[in-house]
């Protein structure tokens, strides 16, 4: 084990990252042609950084498994994007917002990377703007904002239900036009396969065209993943169906280390599955719960329907539980006690499997039509989904997989352990901690894109001027070439019975089941054998149709689930490792009184970075200790 | 509920293409369309057929992958749905389905009922953005946006890329694609300095791919996001404007 | 959009996107050479020729009105309807010599129809490319109409129709009781022959399916939409279509059904 050397700037938190700024070395604008930059992953984080490296003048290449940049799942985010513009004049601040992300990550989090994160929150709106993101306006044509995630400021920015949608755009039409001025080569359903690394430096990346089956090398000075989190490895999750952890798992594999892979956030409020069938979970807005209550039936098996259930019958258990905060408590807490209610039998629906939001009581008391004005188009969604209108029947919810905090390792820079290597957005760890605040996604996002890396990738380039990239014919190309085209091989000559999906529907049980919102020692144990058992067996009985040449889904699949196969034994040991329950993990052992996450500040305040050693059994950890010198550490407490 | 599904296969661009029927028994009515179409595949898969190619992601109706011409109409039979928000309760029990992909020269079938739809991204290439390089913003608040006009760009931005206008319209044409791009852009405040330049590049870079659009109104019905003719009487009316009017003075000549 | 100030290593990268193979190979469905003049270029796109068939068709609508208002004074008896062809004549008169005026509108008219026919069939080509494989299973169409459907269809019937309707009543090669200077006479003996009087109803049906879609459609392609007006363009076009419809089926209808005589 070492201690990993994160490269905070010294100096007053405030000043940090100015300070940063102007000691690192920069690229003469004419110089900036000569650096080759890959670009993996077209999000929010990846094409606002390939739009703006191609801004600055270098070349980039950018590499997306989507037919269009445009498709990346930051595109679903529905909620909106914080920012410490201050614009209400409620007392927000960028040290506000500071210490709100430090203080929701439950104290796992880097502040140095935080406090930036806040300071350039700021030029995120601008920047959007000027774009043309239609965010929401006051009559005055002023910016609205709006209270999210039980933030006591008004500090979010929203483009109606469609944020997520609205920023990418905004980034893809940034992106799309250096593409026009040829400075942004873009290469569409072309997915990465491995990450190159020569003398312990990333030099490239090999990856597959989608279309063709072509293997392809891509060579440069610099290797950017900005290619999202690892949610999908639970298989029934909000992520998008193609999300997924290949791209940072096999840099992981070349040396890269994974850091907290444990901490996933669970939201509560999602539709719960109707099926077996069911291929993911859609989500819907926090800001239900503002207005719905939740409860299950007093007694467990009580098959009436909602309508015949008399108040005295019914249990109001955030209500109950919880006097002060009631249905608004945060994520975790709201999302642990409806798995309370549905393991001990008392869930609603066909499948037991859920827990009503029940609108029935604001619109006695606002009208329907004050209910409609505020959630129409979520309760159009509901109501298109499960087939019941929930203006009359209350909603069922159940909480899903949203959002993983941790990822890749990073430094100040966003450069991984693996030098040339940088890591933006949901696939590195640096900002959430073990927790994410609501409307903080798209903000890191876009901050490491716009803003972090295109100020901190010339201090590693700067000393290359003069170097041409390896070219790809070396050894170092040819052998990682060699090893993907292996591996396409290897499944497509499956002879097994049962195709990919099967497996990586156990995986997901596995994992929801085990290692999900609450975590045991004895149940991540157990996950410990099976999923090795479960990898096996994909190995000797997967079954892999068609061929390489061709547009083949399947394969493509099969690749994906056999990396969360090796990741999600990573995830579990990792949360088995961190004895103290914080944020997105909460071990069972490690509670309050209160049923609250116990930290265990003494013993785990630092960031786990695994390396991979080639037996996945047997992972290095590396530690990076957090200091806490402007937030005071706390417990968290919702009575 | 059964439903029979007649489903165009083709093994690749120039390969022949044909219908094969499958019969879905039992299958739920709370199902997507799209989870018909897993099982369906997961079914093929195990008879060692391979599984019919169909393009999805988020399956919440933002992304804009899925793309399936069902009974005749891109996205099925709701109207405001995009195909993985079309559930089995809004088809008919026992009904024979035909599924096909998106036809359009701009939209070369890839494999099945999969579409290469790039040609949008060279339309936006060419000029649906506001040219704003990083850095470069002054204070958001410092733009005053009138709510309507906000309001108006929202409705047009909420465009998903996904092509059911292409599809639907009887001329392959993708008017109301870039009509709803460029009426987002020019209905801003910030995004008038390119107005008439935006304009001229997007109608041409359109014209290179897709058909001409006659007012037909069938790509407004098949939109899942509902999106209005009235942006492409916008874009037709200000590309004329932009032909025809002198515009050296307001460094907008091209 | 040019940027010519703008940074570029284009020159070391030579373009965008080569991984869209399909597009790579087949180039653009539809490759168009833009002309320089300003006018040509804006000719070259179909948005540009919609906006000139939206103008014609203008100026064509004005013209089968009026034409159809002139014409009803078949009602007012034979010395009316062969005044009102003489004044046409007069037109103008004594600014320009006679004819000179009706001559000038027929010009404009053949243009407007040239630039028309021409502007439809180049559309046509395109659209033929847009879609070079139809769809294998039958279409479901929700908005466009019968109407807006066969537009290429009534509109060659009206072309066709308006050289038989020429042939029949200004050059009389197509009427054998044609007797030049005696419009009256003419147009009641040529309605009162059944397979004559069939071809007026039937293009004049053609007419109004045309009108219906194009007199809204119009609107659209010259970009005059505002909310205020919006739902009063449909009525527009399908009383304007009407209109002509009844008033110029009933004078062949009347006449061979043996109402009006000579």
């Amino acid at each position: 084990m070492t201690t990993l050397d994160a490269k905070i700037p010294a100096g007053p938190i405030a000043e940090k990252w100015d300070n940063h700024k102007f000691s690192a070395k920069l690229v003469n604008p004419a110089n900036k042609r000569k650096f080759e930059v890959i670009v993996v992953g077209s999000g929010l984080a990846g094409a606002s950084a390939g739009a703006t490296l191609g801004e600055l003048g270098y070349r980039v290449t950018m590499l997306t498994f989507h037919d269009s940049p445009r498709r990346a799942h930051s595109i679903a985010a529905q909620g909106g994007i914080n920012a410490a513009k201050n614009y209400r004049n409620d007392g927000d601040s960028v040290h506000r917002l500071f210490y709100d992300t430090v203080k929701g990550g439950d104290y796992r989090a880097r502040e140095a990377n935080v406090y930036r994160l806040a300071q350039v929150s700021v030029n995120i709106i601008d920047q959007c703007v000027a774009q043309g993101v239609p965010f929401a306006r006051e009559y005055g044509g002023l910016l609205d904002n709006r209270s999210f995630g039980g933030a006591q400021v008004s500090r979010t920015f929203y483009a109606r239900g469609q944020t997520g949608q609205q920023l990418l755009l905004g980034a893809y039409q940034a992106l799309a036009r250096q593409v026009h001025l040829g400075n942004v080569k873009l290469h569409n359903r072309t997915e990465m396969l491995d990450l190159v690394v020569k003398d312990g430096v990333a030099c490239g990346v090999v990856a597959r065209d989608l279309i063709t089956g072509e293997v392809r090398s891509f060579s440069g000075h610099a290797v950017v993943l900005a290619t999202g989190g690892y949610g999908n490895a639970f298989y029934l999750s909000t992520n998008a169906k193609a999300s997924n952890v290949t791209a940072a798992w096999r840099a992981h594999r070349r040396g890269a280390l994974m850091a907290n892979p444990c901490y996933t956030q669970i939201h509560p409020t999602c539709i719960p599955a109707s099926d077996d069938f069911q291929s993911k979970l859609t989500l819907m807005s926090e800001s239900l719960r503002n207005d719905g209550r939740i409860w299950v039936p007093r007694d467990a098996g009580d098959a009436r329907s909602p309508d015949q259930i008399p108040e005295s019958d019914r249990d109001y258990y955030l209500e109950r539980r919880y006097p002060a905060f009631g249905n608004l408590v945060p994520r975790d807490v709201a999302s642990r006690a409806a798995k309370r209610e549905v393991d001990e039998g008392r869930g609603v629906g066909p499948l037991k499997n859920g827990v009503y939001l029940d609108f029935g009581a604001a619109i006695a008391r606002l009208g329907r039509s004050v209910i409609e004005q505020r959630y129409g188009n979520l309760f159009q969604m509901y109501e298109r989904i499960a087939g019941e209108d929930p203006y009359t029947v209350p909603m069922r919810i159940y909480p899903a997989v949203h959002y993983t905090m941790g990822g890749l390792w990073v430094d100040y820079n966003l450069m991984s352990n693996v030098p040339g290597l940088y890591v933006l957005g949901e696939a590195n760890f640096s900002d959430h901690g073990a927790n994410r605040l609501g409307a903080s996604a798209l903000m890191q996002g876009l901050a490491d894109g716009y803003f972090v890396l295109p100020a901190t990738i010339g201090d590693f380039l700067a000393p290359l001027l003069g170097t041409e990239p390896v070219p790809t014919d070396d050894p170092a190309f040819r052998e990682a070439e060699a090893a993907v085209g292996e591996q396409v091989r290897r499944l497509l000559s499956s002879t097994g019975s049962h195709p990919v999906d099967h497996f990586h529907r156990e995986l997901g049980k596995i994992l929801w089941d085990n290692c999900g919102m609450t975590r045991t020692a004895e149940s991540l144990d157990r996950a410990l054998t099976d999923i090795p058992a479960l990898r096996d067996e994909f190995w000797s009985d997967v079954r892999v149709l068609g061929e390489n040449e061709s547009f083949n889904q399947s394969l493509e699949k099969a690749g994906r689930v056999a990396d969360f196969l090796e990741f999600g034994e990573l995830l579990v040991r990792d949360a088995r490792h961190r004895e103290e329950s914080c944020g997105g993990h909460f071990r069972v052992e490690h509670q309050t009184e209160e049923g609250e996450a116990l930290r265990n500040d003494d013993d785990f305040a630092y960031v786990a970075a695994w390396e991979w050693t080639g037996d996945s059994a047997r992972p290095t950890l590396h530690e990076e200790p957090l200091a806490f010198e402007n937030v005071a550490l706390a417990q968290r407490s919702y009575k | 509920m059964d439903l029979n599904l007649k489903v165009w296969r083709q093994a690749g661009p120039d390969a022949p293409g044909r219908f094969e029927t499958y019969a879905m028994r039992g299958v739920s009515e709370d199902m997507s369309f799209l989870e018909l179409f897993d099982v369906l595949n997961e079914q093929l898969e195990g008879r060692g057929e391979e599984p019919v190619a169909f393009d999805h992601d988020c399956r919440e109706g933002i992304c804009g992958s899925c793309a399936m011409m069902i009974g005749g109409r891109a996205h099925g039979p709701e109207t405001g749905t995009a195909t993985c928000q079309l559930h089995l309760r809004k088809l008919v029990d026992g009904d024979t389905i035909a599924v096909e992909p998106w036809r359009a020269a701009g939209f070369p079938i890839i494999k099945d009922l999969a579409v290469d739809r790039a040609a949008f991204d060279r339309i936006v290439e060419a000029g649906g953005y506001i040219t704003a390089p990083t850095g470069s913003a002054r204070d958001a608040n410092e733009i005053l946006v009138p709510k309507e006009a906000a309001d108006a760009a929202m409705d047009a931005a909420a465009c998903i890329g996904c092509g059911a206008c292409v599809a639907a319209c009887p001329n392959g044409a993708a008017q109301l694609f870039t009509a709803a791009k460029y009426s987002h852009l020019s209905l801003l405040p910030q995004g008038q300095p390119e107005r008439y330049t935006r304009v001229v590049a997007l109608v041409e870079e359109t014209e290179r791919w897709f058909g001409s659009c006659t007012n037909h109104g069938e790509c407004e019905k098949a939109c899942p996001k509902e999106i209005s003719i009235d942006f492409i009487a916008l874009l037709n009316r200000d590309y004329v404007k932009a032909q025809l009017k002198n515009r050296a003075l307001t460094g907008q000549k091209r | 959009m040019t940027h010519t100030q703008e940074v570029s290593t284009a020159d070391h990268r030579g373009g965008a996107d080569d991984a869209d193979r399909l597009a790579r190979y087949t180039g653009p469905p539809i490759p168009v050479r833009r002309p320089r003049h300003p006018v040509l270029r804006f000719w070259s796109t179909a948005v540009g020729k919609k906006w000139v068939m939206a103008l014609s068709g203008l100026a064509l609508l004005g013209f089968v009105l009026a034409h159809m208002v002139g014409n009803l004074k078949l009602y007012l008896g034979e010395s009316h309807f062969n005044e009102y062809a003489e004044w046409l004549r007069d037109l103008g008169e004594p600014a320009l010599p006679r004819t000179v005026l009706l001559w000038g509108m027929r010009l404009g008219l053949i243009a407007a129809f040239g630039l028309h026919i021409v502007a439809a069939a180049q559309l046509t080509r395109i659209n033929h490319k847009a879609r070079p494989v139809q769809y294998q299973s039958h279409r479901d169409y929700v908005a466009a109409n019968f109407a807006s459907r066969t537009m290429r269809w009534t509109g060659v019937i009206v072309a066709l129709f308006v050289l038989f309707h020429l042939a029949d009543l200004t050059w009389g090669n197509a009427n054998p009781d044609f007797v030049p200077g005696d419009p009256y006479d003419n147009v009641i003996a040529s309605f009162q022959r059944v397979p004559v009087a069939i071809i007026y109803i039937v293009a004049n049906l053609a007419l109004a399916f045309h009108i219906f879609h194009g007199a809204w459609s119009m609107f659209q392609s010259l970009g005059w939409n505002n909310p205020r007006w919006n739902a009063v363009r449909r009525y527009f076009a399908a009383t304007f279509a009407a209109v002509i419809a009844i008033g110029n089926i009933s004078m062949p209808l009347l006449v061979v059904t043996g109402v009006v005589t000579k």
